[in-house]
């Protein structure tokens, strides 16, 4: 494969293009609202009376408002007579409603169907650079990414750019880590390319375990060559020829896009051997995680990939040193090596311009709960949560904000007098919650904090891996005084116990899994004590 | 011969190169207490007993697998690492039905001696009594799981000394459980080699010899030590 051959599939691929393009969204979310059904119908619906070599019906990836799904965009061709909008997203479409929106595609007219205003903050206030493609190319072919400028990146990589300098741009360009803890991305790089380890390892961490998350799903269901561009950059740039992609067995149709991308890649050359006739080889495997939430921490999915059960060791040693079978080991988060790409293309400081001072770049979110627009979105770090939640998530319809919670079972509950913190790194850390790898969950009055700190227990609880004492044993009682203290049997006394033990946990469990568990707590103790106290009786019963 | 220098409490002592702080400490004649660790098999840091304070560093560190570091200066005892072991063992005490008077392994037991040592006298937590099995099929020996603390030491020794990896690890969290092959019952276990290993590796009475009755099961460390000190520096006097 030569950069003249990348070339001309993405012309071919843009002289395929038909005038008129009707996407439907294929990820899980828009599947699992009967989407398989409406692209069928979409595809069915096409006359073949010539009107069919103006139409063509596409199979993209997230089109983001997933609240209302399942989504169709059509796009007709510029100028048409009746001045049409070139770009219509209908809402909410069923396979009887796919005759009338290929009909009004075909005729160049607005369909009797409901469509969602583009003009609103939702789409206006996102920057996307990682989900530049989600929702715009078909995942499931190569070419299609490749006009959209895919493996363009790694070309310049292999071609015209030593490893040391891809390090360099990606340590320049302030990348951190997007899955949770924010460790800078390029000093991680480079302590793999300096480690003497005679094989290296990437490792994708696509093993997305938050209660309310899909970011990672999203971006591998929409864009799945991005994040194996990402990977094979840094394979180059740290010396690695071997990457795993650990991702989590609930994930079907990921693991599907990511084994037919794998297969593509692989036969167009794009990964293998010598790829674009550089001396770099460089070859990815699946692992498939078989339901455990701890195998999302380094050292534990490490394990997972040799065979061994997934429970995690102490650190140091880092993986950077001491990773896979003993060889030095790179391990990102997905959302981290979709990043990987654009940085190499339009430069680090393209890529630093966008965020605030010490986090750079976009962040992708999951946004959940009771508010007007749940979906996917990307926004540049340094924004306010309240332009998230308002302005994007459309509020909460007849209802107040009372917290966000970000950060899943780590991270904690921000209330709404703090909705004007920026999201970055450091703010959210010092509100007690986290980053984390994006989920966000909006929560209203009807939210009970004791209730909400006693479901992230219980998730905790659940997915304690068994190891150390403080995470096995500690979570059990944790869970058992927010119970009590739910049930309106629990004391003071036992309000004391339980912030006793989320000190002890937080600081002696050996991964961060159960070193973080008694955030949930600690976050709504520091912001909500008083709904704790208001569910406290003077004397335990039956004394 | 080149030593390692550091600060233990506040007094200076050394160190075999490649020592751990642990076995600094005990070269010197500190004492840290410690359940999952057994001389002569494999660290995992699982306990957490033995964390220790290390200046300059923000997490506690355990001792059993934390290299001692020239000038390291190392709190093996401080009131906040006493408070958070007491609770440490009352949690293994609250998890399973730790019987001490009716236990083999009573007045031999390492949990029990922790306990004692720390000063755990008695549980704030509520007990969980689970509903646990013990597994007597097997000719020699039992395992009670009522008693088991889940340290792995019976998994480890199994694994890296006989090399028979009869014992492992089913289930999560608190449902975790020592099982034998397959989860079959332990006589049926094909792989164990009667070999004992795990009943001297026990730190409590979860794995028994069958026929003792209570005080009675007392552990032989030696035996594991005498094995795997000739393999390692080829002493064959025990």
């Amino acid at each position: 494969m030569e950069k003249s051959e990348l070339e001309a599939i993405a012309d071919k691929e843009r002289r395929a293009r038909k005038p008129v393009c009707v996407s439907c969204c294929t990820a899980a979310g828009c599947l699992s609202a009967n989407g398989g059904e409406v692209l069928e119908g979409l595809r069915a619906a096409v006359p073949a009376d010539g009107a069919d070599e103006r139409i063509e019906v596409r199979a993209v990836g997230c089109m983001k408002l997933c609240s209302r799904g399942p989504l169709v965009r059509t796009q007709g061709p510029a100028g048409g007579t009746e001045k049409p909008p070139d770009e219509i997203l209908y809402e909410r479409v069923a396979p009887a409603d796919t005759g009338a929106l290929i009909r009004a595609a075909v005729n160049n007219v607005r369909a009797e169907h409901p469509a969602i205003d583009l003009s609103q903050p939702f789409f206006t206030r996102q920057k996307p650079i990682v989900l530049e493609n989600c929702g715009r190319i078909e995942p499931e072919r190569i070419e299609s990414y490749i006009e959209a400028n895919g493996y363009r990146a790694l070309h310049l990589a292999l071609r015209e750019k030593a490893p040391a300098e891809v390090v360099k741009e990606i340590t320049r360009s302030g990348l951190r880590g997007r899955g949770g803890a924010g460790f800078p991305a390029g000093v991680k790089w480079a302590l793999v390319a300096k480690s003497p380890s005679e094989r290296k390892y990437v490792v994708c961490n696509a093993d997305e375990g938050d209660p309310g998350a899909f970011m990672d799903r999203s971006i591998l269901e929409s864009d799945p060559h991005r994040v194996l561009e990402g990977m094979a950059i840094a394979a180059y740039a740290v010396g690695a020829s071997q990457g795993y992609i650990y991702i989590r067995g609930e994930y079907p149709l990921a693991i599907n896009r990511l084994q037919s991308a794998i297969r593509t890649a692989r036969r167009l050359g794009l990964l293998g051997g010598r790829i674009f006739d550089s001396p770099f080889d460089f070859n990815v495997d699946l692992r498939i995680g078989a339901g455990a939430f701890v195998c999302g921490e380094e050292t534990a999915l490490m394990a997972s990939i040799e065979g061994k059960r997934g429970s995690p060791s102490p650190r140091p040693p880092y993986p950077a040193e001491h990773g896979l079978w003993g060889h030095s080991t790179l391990i990102n988060n997905v959302e981290t090596l979709a990043n990987v790409a654009p940085i190499l293309l339009h430069g680090a400081d393209w890529f630093a311009s966008v965020g605030t001072e010490k986090s750079k770049g976009t962040k992708v979110f999951a946004l959940a709960g009771k508010i007007a627009n749940t979906g996917l979105i990307e926004v540049p770090m340094g924004i306010s949560l309240r332009e998230i939640v308002e302005d994007i998530g459309g509020g909460i319809p007849g209802g107040r904000v009372k917290a966000v919670q970000t950060g899943g079972p780590s991270g904690g509950c921000i209330p709404a007098e703090h909705l004007d913190t920026p999201v970055d790194y450091e703010s959210l850390a010092s509100l007690g919650s986290i980053m984390g790898s994006g989920g966000m969950i909006v929560m209203d009055e009807s939210n009970n904090m004791v209730d909400v700190a006693r479901f992230f227990m219980e998730f905790c609880m659940d997915e304690s891996c068994g190891k150390c004492i403080p995470c096995r044993a500690g979570t059990v009682q944790m869970h058992g005084l927010l119970k009590k203290i739910c049930d309106g049997e629990a004391t003071a006394d036992d309000l004391a116990l339980l912030e006793n033990l989320c000190d002890m946990v937080k600081h002696t469990s050996l991964c961060g899994l159960g070193q973080t568990s008694p955030n949930p707590v600690l976050s709504t103790l520091r912001f909500f004590r008083h709904e704790y106290e208001n569910l406290l009786v003077a004397e335990a019963i039956g004394t | 011969m080149k030593v390692t220098t550091l600060k233990i409490n506040g007094q200076l002592v050394s160190a075999s190169p490649g020592a751990t702080v642990l076995e600094a400490a005990r070269e010197n004649g500190v004492e840290i207490p410690t359940l999952c660790e057994l001389e002569g098999i494999s660290n995992v840091g699982a306990c957490r007993l033995c964390l220790v304070e290390i200046a300059g560093s923000p997490r506690l560190q355990p001792a059993c697998v934390t290299e001692a570091a020239e000038e390291m200066e190392v709190q093996t005892d401080t009131e906040r690492l006493k408070r958070y072991r007491r609770m440490t063992l009352e949690l293994l005490f609250a998890e399973r039905n730790h019987v001490c008077p009716v236990c083999v392994a009573n007045g031999h037991c390492e949990l029990q001696n922790r306990a004692r040592e720390n000063g755990m006298d008695h549980v704030r937590f509520p007990y969980q009594h689970p509903d646990l099995p013990v597994d007597i099929t097997h000719d020699r020996f039992g395992v009670d799981h009522n008693r088991c603390i889940l340290c792995t030491r019976c998994v480890r020794v199994c694994d890296e000394v006989e090399g028979a990896h009869t014992w492992d690890l089913s289930g999560r969290g608190t449902q975790s459980i020592v099982i034998t092959d397959l989860n079959q019952p332990w006589g049926e276990a094909d792989t164990c080699t009667t070999c004992g290993k795990c009943v001297e590796a026990c730190p409590t009475g979860a794995i028994f010899r069958k026929g003792s009755t209570v005080c009675e099961m007392e552990h032989r460390r030696d035996r594991i030590r005498f094995i795997t000190d000739a393999r390692k520096k080829q002493e064959w006097n025990p």
